[in-house]
């Protein structure tokens, strides 16, 4: 790629922000629910004001994905709704007896895609919370999305007091499965640690300021800012641990060494404590390779048989990008309609 | 009123009882439960039957706080007189069934020490809970306690308000004994919490063993916090929270919150000031099990009590 490259991509009119995807990840819950509020506000005012620049405007969808686990201050009710997303639950078949995160799915696969289509919602920005040490994280399946990595480069800079981190998962568009995949663009914004069905005000205030941050990138994005590149830092997902398990019973039979707990993105060397049995006995990290871990004692992810997850610290170049004009767009539709006929 | 010369003559405490998973997310009890029903060599003390025990199971098994209904608050006269009957919540069948076992509340034939172990998403660090200023036999095992894991702390939280009291798993015993360890979010382990409640139960059992064998604790006085009030979360007209703990009250459990100090802070970043006419000190600030209970903290004082000498019979 030449450095002073220029990449010129789609305007992004439609951005979705959702909450409570997990209903016991109370960050999101909550703000989507302010938001939502301050919309009902904002619609009135706007009537009398002068309306935002055409190029400007931007559409936001507010939404609250699954409503029952949140009644129930629940990850989800029957299944992880982040895990319905894939093209296979996506196009498989409708029933009454479906669990109610899949029927979820496909009620949200409806507002916000189809999924791979030319209506899907251009921007998914979907927000979490984790029990592990991670501070805000941004996480995706690409890490060539070039409006992803700016919207995480402006977060940085317009951040600083907060450790902001772009973690990459090298799943491909075939496999993806969780809601963010959706949209043209997506992402999720993990922030932590929060205990879930906890709401912090610090995590909670990080939250906010981010969302604000994103969708005010958006906005300088289609009215035809020029966003420099340069050189990003991106964790990119090797491998998960699970717990040492009893063979018959399958119960853990040690939890995260102290000297691990709460230190994700610290770089783990092999031989650097890993697990404390319950006997007081550590068992170091047997891998070849000093990876940085990650989801370091997530709650939710005892279930998943992931106790860590360990990444690559890598430099990713970035171009320099812009919005199309309306005729560089009207020869990209082009390009793409004919590239769907091949 | 009982003079500082006067020695209380206590029946031995013979059979002792720990309960883990009463709430089944609380991973530290639930763990050590296992442990030693596996292998409970190391809380086995002379003289002394030890039993472990899930209280919870089903609530452990669905890592859930409860499954029908909140086991801790299940111990009232009224469920606990019921006529059995598969109808009744799971958590009442449990209540009736552990009251069988290591009951009956009330009763000579109860058992005579109870440890409830409990985590907390709230910053209490090692906290024991006390349910009556008049158990001594408690009052000087928990100030064995303080003094056996200083320069570590451990504080003493009296709930005897005849309000906001409730009907614990542990109110079975004679003795009852609460043990809160945060902060730990639920259905998470973290071995540094797992160890801290298991050193603090050691000491417990260790004055068990010491008291039983005839060793006399001389009166000595034990700080406490009592319970004063339970303050909510401002809501809306529909209920609805609209206010978080303040960042300034966050993670300060056991500090002095002074009137016109930060209390909450509402979503669009507004404080909202604590409006006491005292110095109170909070406690069970943010706990995640709390929101459905309408309690964002507690407020306490702090008060010394005075524990009789004590000497088994």
């Amino acid at each position: 790629m030449e450095v002073d490259e220029l990449v010129c991509l789609p305007r992004l009119p439609r951005v979705a922000v959702c909450g409570g995807t997990h209903g016991n990840e109370l960050s999101g819950v909550y703000l989507v629910r302010e938001l939502l509020k301050m919309e009902k506000k904002v619609t009135k005012e706007e009537e009398e004001e002068e309306e935002e620049e055409e190029d400007e405007r931007v559409s936001v969808l507010m939404v609250l994905s699954n409503p029952r686990a949140m009644l129930q201050c629940r990850r989800y009710v029957d299944t992880d709704l982040n895990r319905c997303f894939t093209r296979a639950t996506l196009n498989g078949p409708v029933s009454d007896v479906a669990p109610y995160e899949i029927t979820r799915a496909l009620e949200l696969n409806r507002m916000l895609g189809p999924k791979g289509s030319p209506a899907a919602v251009d921007l998914v920005c979907d927000l979490h919370n984790t029990t592990a040490n991670m501070g805000l994280c941004l996480i995706a399946y690409s890490d060539c999305d070039w409006i992803c990595l700016h919207i995480f480069k402006h977060l940085q800079r317009e951040m600083p007091d907060v450790p902001i981190r772009f973690i990459h998962f090298d799943v491909s568009s075939k496999e993806s499965y969780s809601l963010d995949s959706v949209g043209k663009h997506g992402f999720a914004m993990e922030i932590g640690p929060q205990p879930h069905g906890v709401v912090r005000s610090n995590v909670y205030t990080a939250m906010r300021v981010g969302v604000q941050n994103m969708l005010d990138w958006v906005r300088f994005f289609n009215s035809g800012t020029i966003f420099e590149g340069g050189f990003v830092e991106v964790f990119s997902m090797v491998k998960h641990i699970d717990y040492p398990r009893d063979r018959e019973t399958r119960t853990i039979t040690a939890a995260i060494h102290p000297q691990l707990q709460d230190r994700d993105f610290c770089l783990l060397h092999p031989g650097d404590p890993l697990f404390q049995t319950f006997s007081g006995e550590t068992l170091p990290y047997k891998g070849k390779e000093p990876l940085y871990p990650f989801f370091i004692n997530e709650c939710a992810y005892y279930e998943k048989g992931i106790a860590l997850s360990l990444a690559r610290k890598r430099r990713v170049m970035i171009p320099s990008i812009r919005v199309q004009t309306e005729h560089e767009q009207e020869s990209y539709v082009q390009e793409f309609t004919s590239e769907e006929e091949e | 009123m009982s003079s500082f010369n006067s020695i209380a003559s206590l029946e031995e405490a013979r059979r002792v009882a720990i309960f883990g998973g009463t709430h089944g997310n609380e991973m530290s009890g639930v763990t050590l439960v296992n442990l030693w029903v596996k292998n409970g060599a190391e809380i086995q003390r002379k003289g002394v039957e030890t039993k472990p025990f899930i209280t919870n199971p089903k609530a452990v098994e669905k890592c859930a706080r409860y499954v029908d209904t909140d086991l801790n608050r299940a111990f009232t006269p009224e469920n606990l007189s019921a006529p059995r009957g598969d109808n009744q919540p799971y958590e009442v069948q449990r209540a009736q069934e552990i009251n069988r076992i290591f009951g009956p509340k009330g009763s000579p034939d109860a058992y005579d020490v109870i440890f409830d172990l409990h985590n907390t998403t709230s910053n209490m660090g090692c906290t024991l809970i006390l349910e009556s200023s008049k158990d001594h036999f408690n009052l000087q095992m928990m100030n064995y306690i303080k003094k056996a894991i200083a320069p570590s702390s451990c504080l003493v939280l009296l709930n005897e308000h005849p309000l906001l009291k409730y009907s614990t798993s542990r109110s079975i015993a004679k003795h009852p004994v609460g043990l809160e360890v945060g902060p730990q979010p639920q259905g998470v382990l973290r071995s540094n919490i797992f160890e801290a409640m298991r050193v603090i139960l050691k000491h417990a059992l260790d004055f068990i063993e010491l008291f039983n064998e005839g060793m006399e604790f001389p009166s000595c006085t034990v700080e406490v916090f009592r319970v004063l009030e339970r303050i909510d979360y401002p809501r809306d007209a529909n209920g609805n929270i609209i206010a978080m703990v303040h960042p300034n009250l966050q993670d300060c459990d056991w500090e002095p919150l002074n009137p016109g100090d930060p209390m909450f802070q509402t979503f669009d970043g507004k404080t909202i000031r604590f409006q006491g006419s005292g110095t109170v000190y909070p406690t069970f600030i943010n706990e995640a099990a709390y929101y459905e209970k309408q309690q964002a903290f507690v407020t306490t004082r702090r008060e010394s009590l005075v524990a009789s000498s004590i000497r088994k019979v």
